[in-house]
């Protein structure tokens, strides 16, 4: 399987089968070095079956894929290393200060006490969190949380970041600025693989898949999706997308 | 390596962050110590007996002497007729009346026969049980006095000895069960709490798509709950020893390693447990409910096993506690040694490995 120079995923025929149920259908796609792309399609249509296989939490049935140059059969260990996660649930540590799971997370990494040292002051400092170090992660409002669990995702520097469903539960305000870190996050080169229930969200994307019922039925720009499907919003054409999916919830 | 240690230390903080687990983890083992030494004491002391001696003799009084003695009665002489003592009765104020008839003393000497009559509250069968038995000793060895004063000499003199516990502690049977609940209660619950709340919040999911191995996630999770459970452990005999006057006969080297053991099993269990829930309450649920009764039950610290019906018995080998009490009892207070239990000893090696292997390979990988 080969990879361009600008590519950091690579997926061909990929295929997830449960006993007679196929959960994700021989999807096809790629993911630029940089990109912000956006993984929709309703519950169940196998978003996070497919999810799970990129982040080396689980084999493919068949297919190939490729994640930071490293293949999802055989090299698991090498891409959890070059991979950062954020998912809808909170994820950091209520009961350890700021600074203590950044420590945390950083040594989980495998990063030396003096990046971490380094890493977290310059991190702070540009939350604006310096005087909040020593304070526990419960007591910080939620929007800072959310911020701060995405800063540890790729404090380590990781070639990709995953969020599922990142935004959950956070106010508009929040979102957006929860939107500038992303973009700052990928002009550093970071691929953000997304995804989200919400349509304005979608539009942040450089390019965005659909997925119903297993199988990639649209991939492009927001821009040439609307267009294509004649919509005004991309709610429209999530819509027009998934009505005809089969699969119910779960 | 190292990081495990930063997760160990992680796991250090939540523990000492967190007020119930450091309530469960340090306070239980008091309050347990404190209500099994001293409250559930199963000997009954201080027991009221009153005595209405209508005889008013020599041999009466000298019998009255002699039941004050008993150090387990509270003795009160009363001038009462029958039905004020049955009143006394009905209230509940006393517990055991002894009765000398008029002429006792007479009878004694003339008759060689003289009548007593011990009343006790049948609603409470244990207390009446001991201080009959407390009284008939007294008034046999009063006999046997007055008869060898006066008469031939008794030739056969019974002499008990309880062995390994010639004070009659009450609580040195306790400790054991008690060490054995405690390690129980604190490593079965608060590890498998502490994987399913990662779950709860999330950080299970960060946790596995890390480089960080899952496996090392269940070890870095043990390995404080074994060093917080070893400090647990000293803690209970510190007490045992201060509080409680218990003397520890065997090795304690032998009594740490065993208990080391114990305790992996119980680990093994709470991450066993863990790895079948998904909300803390269902695992506390599980570990309190399914674990503590059963070693109530069947340790057999509480109601001797031999008792029990078949079933049970054949059941209570299945409990690592039973196997864990009959160690600790035989080296703490037999002062045996490992060529006494080892047999106990593999048992526990099985049973921790076993359940060590099923939780390993039951610990899934999921999102």
């Amino acid at each position: 399987m080969h990879m361009d120079q600008d590519q950091v995923i690579v997926c061909t025929d990929l295929t997830k089968r449960f006993g007679s149920f196929i959960a994700v259908n021989k999807i096809t796609f790629d993911v630029k070095k940089g990109e912000i792309f956006g993984f929709l399609g309703a519950n169940g249509a196998g978003k996070t079956t497919a999810m799970r296989i990129l982040c080396g939490l689980s084999f493919p049935t068949a297919g190939e894929a490729l994640v930071a140059g490293f293949d999802v059969y055989k090299q698991q260990e090498l891409i959890k290393k070059n991979i950062g996660y954020m998912s809808q649930k909170f994820s950091l540590y209520e009961n350890l200060t700021i600074m203590e799971n950044i420590e945390f997370f950083g040594g989980v990494y495998g990063l030396s006490r003096k990046e971490i040292k380094e890493r977290g002051n310059n991190l702070l400092v540009k939350l604006g969190l310096q005087q909040e170090a020593k304070k526990m992660v419960g007591e910080l409002p939620l929007g800072w949380k959310q911020k701060l669990a995405f800063s540890v995702a790729i404090f380590h520097q990781p070639a990709i970041v995953f969020l599922d469903e990142p935004t959950g539960g956070v106010d508009p305000v929040t979102r957006r600025q929860f939107w500038d870190m992303i973009y700052e996050a990928a002009a550093s080169g970071i691929t953000v693989f997304v995804t989200t229930h919400y349509m304005d969200e979608a539009e942040y994307c450089h390019r965005i898949s659909m997925m119903v019922d297993g199988k990639i039925e649209a991939l492009d720009s927001p821009a040439n999706l609307k267009e294509k499907y004649q919509a005004a919003s991309m709610d429209e054409v999530f819509y027009q997308l998934a009505r005809g999916a089969k699969r119910g919830e779960g | 390596m190292k990081q495990l240690l930063v997760f160990i230390r992680k796991e250090f903080y939540h523990v000492f962050r967190d007020r119930r687990t450091l309530l469960i983890m340090f306070g239980l083992p008091i309050v347990q110590i404190v209500l099994f030494g001293f409250a559930l004491s199963s000997e009954v002391k201080n027991i009221r007996l009153v005595v209405a001696d209508y005889a008013k003799d020599q041999e009466s009084r000298e019998l009255i002497q002699k039941v004050m003695t008993s150090e387990y009665l509270i003795v009160e002489q009363v001038n009462a007729d029958y039905g004020q003592l049955a009143d006394a009765f009905r209230k509940g104020e006393v517990k055991g009346a002894l009765i000398i008839p008029a002429n006792f003393g007479a009878d004694w000497v003339h008759l060689d026969r003289a009548p007593l009559q011990l009343i006790t509250d049948g609603s409470d069968p244990n207390i009446s049980k001991t201080i009959v038995q407390y009284l008939t000793a007294i008034i046999t060895d009063f006999q046997q006095q007055r008869i060898a004063t006066s008469g031939p000499l008794i030739p056969i003199q019974t002499q008990i000895r309880m062995l390994y516990n010639e004070e009659q502690n009450g609580s040195l049977n306790f400790i054991p069960g008690v060490m054995a609940l405690i390690l129980m209660i604190v490593c079965t619950a608060l590890t498998s709490v502490s994987i399913v709340k990662e779950k709860e919040m999330g950080t299970m999911e960060v946790l596995l798509v890390s480089p960080f191995k899952p496996v090392w996630v269940l070890v870095a999770k043990a390995i404080p709950y074994l060093i917080l459970s070893l400090v647990n452990f000293t803690l209970i005999l510190v007490l045992s020893v201060t509080v409680l006057d218990i003397q520890i006969r065997g090795s304690i080297l032998l009594l740490y390693f065993e208990s080391t053991l114990f305790i992996i099993t119980c680990l093994s269990l709470g991450l066993l447990i863990s790895n079948v829930t998904h909300s803390q309450q269902t695992a506390l649920l599980i570990s309190l409910m399914g674990m503590m009764l059963p070693t109530l039950i069947f340790t057999g610290f509480l109601m001797p096993l031999e008792n029990m019906p078949k079933v049970f018995q054949i059941i209570a080998h299945i409990i690592p506690s039973r196997w864990y009490y009959i160690i600790i009892k035989s080296v703490m207070l037999k002062g045996l040694g490992l060529q006494y239990v080892w047999k106990e000893t593999l048992v526990l090696i099985a049973m921790s490995s076993i359940l060590l292997m099923v939780a390993l390979k039951n610990f899934k990988v999921r999102l």
